[in-house]
């Protein structure tokens, strides 16, 4: 687990919450859209990614969500731009380990790292990944087809 | 009322949580149980026993006697006019499914309409809209007022010919307003439509009387009040109990049957309580009954809005809450947290709470239709109860104002 100062972390998301990246859905028919509605409270986000063949060209989120949703979705959205399913996949797989607290890879997970702790309340890990599913299930479609 | 007397009765009020003593305001979602109740359920299971009207022993016979008796005396709890309008089920949400499948099979036809509203709960709604779909009915909604209250007025325009049902909560569980149900059942009466009542947020704070109300069926939960998880009554009056129809059919509900198909049912209760009931919870439930009776509805009522005119008090100093129910009188808190004008997420404020050892809901408490309504995604729910103290209060109200966004996130630091 990373030694960093927790205040440096807690700052990350606030930062993401407060003025979240990529935070406006598209029209562009090129987009796949993921709606994910909460079972066990009121986050209720849509997620779009666009491909570029195998790489992710574009991920936009938006909707009604509470701190750690926003702040999580967020920094997933910059994480994996640009990155080719393979590699945003290994970022996902990493970043569940880590919630599960399980073995991970820090250098992956660059900023989510801030979430390292978010299983210390139960109940607020669907709000951690909630936004990561809709990317994780959007990429599996995709390679699907 | 003696509140340092009654906390003596909870046993779990001696446990923390998140290493602080428990300061539990959720019973509106479910309420802590005292000892006699838990008593009640242990003799079941230690020393009762047996199955209820089946056994031709003393135990059984001393089943029957207790678990006939609770029926009695939920009979007088809603001052029915008898003990066979009471039916014990597994609690408001099954009692308002079985009214609105028995109802849309048996009584209504194709483009009738039952009438509910914004702010109703899931149990209430869900039912209706489900049946509708089977049934071609449609279910329409009594326009709520600025508050978010149901009032005669806006009854009345929504009220036409093709209502046959009326179906609300007599208090709504997000906003704690006390609908006029005995106004509106009046008006239902004359234009010959039936009404159904949760009491679920009614029943634990406030004297029912069921022929006062007039209401045609009317529900709730034990534990909600006291009682055991997984029991509740359904309350119907004799002669539309007698016409209807059970939903369920099995073992005990029935006299006779053969395999032309030809079945005698046993009469009203018994013919709507097939297979072997929650007797521990129904022994519970009449346990409960008799401490929220020995404390008294009126008083347990006055302390619950006397605890919320304190919050009320102290919370508006803060300046940084908003509430969205300051004038329901009951003991239901439903606000917000903001920080420097920016509206803190209300799970956010909800799990911060937790690790102060409170315990509040946060979210759309099932009603989710009141969002438009309120033009908020989520609430918090702060619930007073019988056991609740300013003490506890000052805890909370000592903890919204630590509660700034920063402070809600450092949580998981």
């Amino acid at each position: 687990m990373s030694e960093i100062d927790p205040n440096l972390l807690r700052d990350i998301i606030m930062d993401h919450y407060q003025y979240p990246r990529n935070h406006q859905l598209s029209e562009e028919p090129s987009y796949q859209s993921k709606h994910m509605a909460s079972e066990s409270c009121i986050d209720d986000i849509t997620v779009q990614v666009k491909f570029d063949q195998d790489r992710i060209e574009d991920v936009r989120f938006d909707g009604q969500a509470c701190t750690i949703s926003t702040a999580s979705t967020s920094i997933m959205s910059e994480l994996v731009k640009g990155k080719t399913k393979e590699e945003a996949n290994e970022i996902i797989r990493n970043y569940f380990s880590m919630i599960d607290q399980k073995e991970y890879d820090e250098d992956l997970l660059e900023e989510a790292i801030a979430f390292q702790n978010v299983g210390k309340q139960a109940n607020r890990i669907n709000c951690a990944t909630i936004g990561w599913k809709a990317l994780r299930d959007m990429i599996k479609e995709s390679e699907g087809k | 009322m003696k509140i340092a007397e009654c906390r003596k009765d909870f046993p779990i009020l001696q446990r923390t949580m998140n290493h602080r003593p428990l300061v539990y305001l959720d019973n509106g979602a479910t309420t802590l149980k005292p000892q006699p109740v838990i008593d009640a359920v242990m003799n079941y299971y230690t020393y009762l026993g047996a199955n209820a009207h089946r056994g031709d022993y003393e135990m059984s016979a001393q089943v029957d006697a207790a678990y006939e008796g609770t029926r009695k005396k939920t009979a007088a709890f809603l001052n029915a006019h008898c003990p066979e309008e009471i039916i014990f089920n597994s609690g408001s949400s099954e009692g308002l499914n079985q009214v609105a499948l028995m109802l849309s099979g048996q009584r209504l036809q194709a483009g009738d309409v039952i009438l509910s509203d914004e702010s109703e709960h899931a149990s209430s709604v869900l039912p209706w809209i489900h049946a509708s779909q089977i049934h071609q009915t449609k279910v329409e909604y009594i326009p709520l007022d600025e508050e978010g209250k149901i009032t005669v007025e806006n009854f009345k325009k929504a009220l036409h010919d093709k209502v046959k049902v009326v179906c609300l909560a007599q208090v709504s569980n997000v906003l704690g307003f006390e609908a006029p149900v005995k106004e509106i059942t009046k008006i239902a009466h004359e234009h010959g439509a039936l009404v159904v009542v949760d009491g679920a947020q009614s029943t634990p704070h406030i004297p029912i009387d069921v022929q006062d109300l007039d209401v045609d069926f009317f529900v709730f939960s034990a534990h909600k009040m006291c009682g055991p998880t997984g029991v509740g009554v359904l309350y119907g009056k004799k002669e539309l109990l007698d016409a209807l129809d059970p939903v369920y059919y099995g073992g005990e509900s029935n006299a006779r049957f053969d395999r032309c198909g030809t079945l005698i049912l046993k009469e009203t209760p018994l013919k709507y309580e097939s297979g072997t009931q929650p007797i521990e919870g129904v022994l519970g439930l009449g346990a409960a009954i008799d401490y929220i009776q020995s404390i008294g509805k009126d008083a347990i009522h006055a302390h619950e809005w006397e605890l919320k005119q304190y919050f009320l008090e102290k919370a508006k100093a803060l300046k940084t809450i908003h509430f969205y129910n300051e004038k329901a009188q009951s003991g239901i808190c439903t606000f917000n947290v903001f920080d420097k004008g920016q509206m803190i997420p209300a799970q956010d404020v909800a799990s911060f709470l937790n690790t102060k050892g409170i315990a509040v809901r946060s979210g759309t408490h099932c009603a989710k239709m009141l969002v438009d309504v309120l033009q908020v995604p989520g609430t918090c729910r702060a619930s007073f109860y019988i056991y609740n103290t300013k003490e506890e209060v000052d805890q909370l109200v000592a903890a919204l104002q630590e509660a700034t966004l920063e402070n809600c996130i450092g949580i998981f630091f």
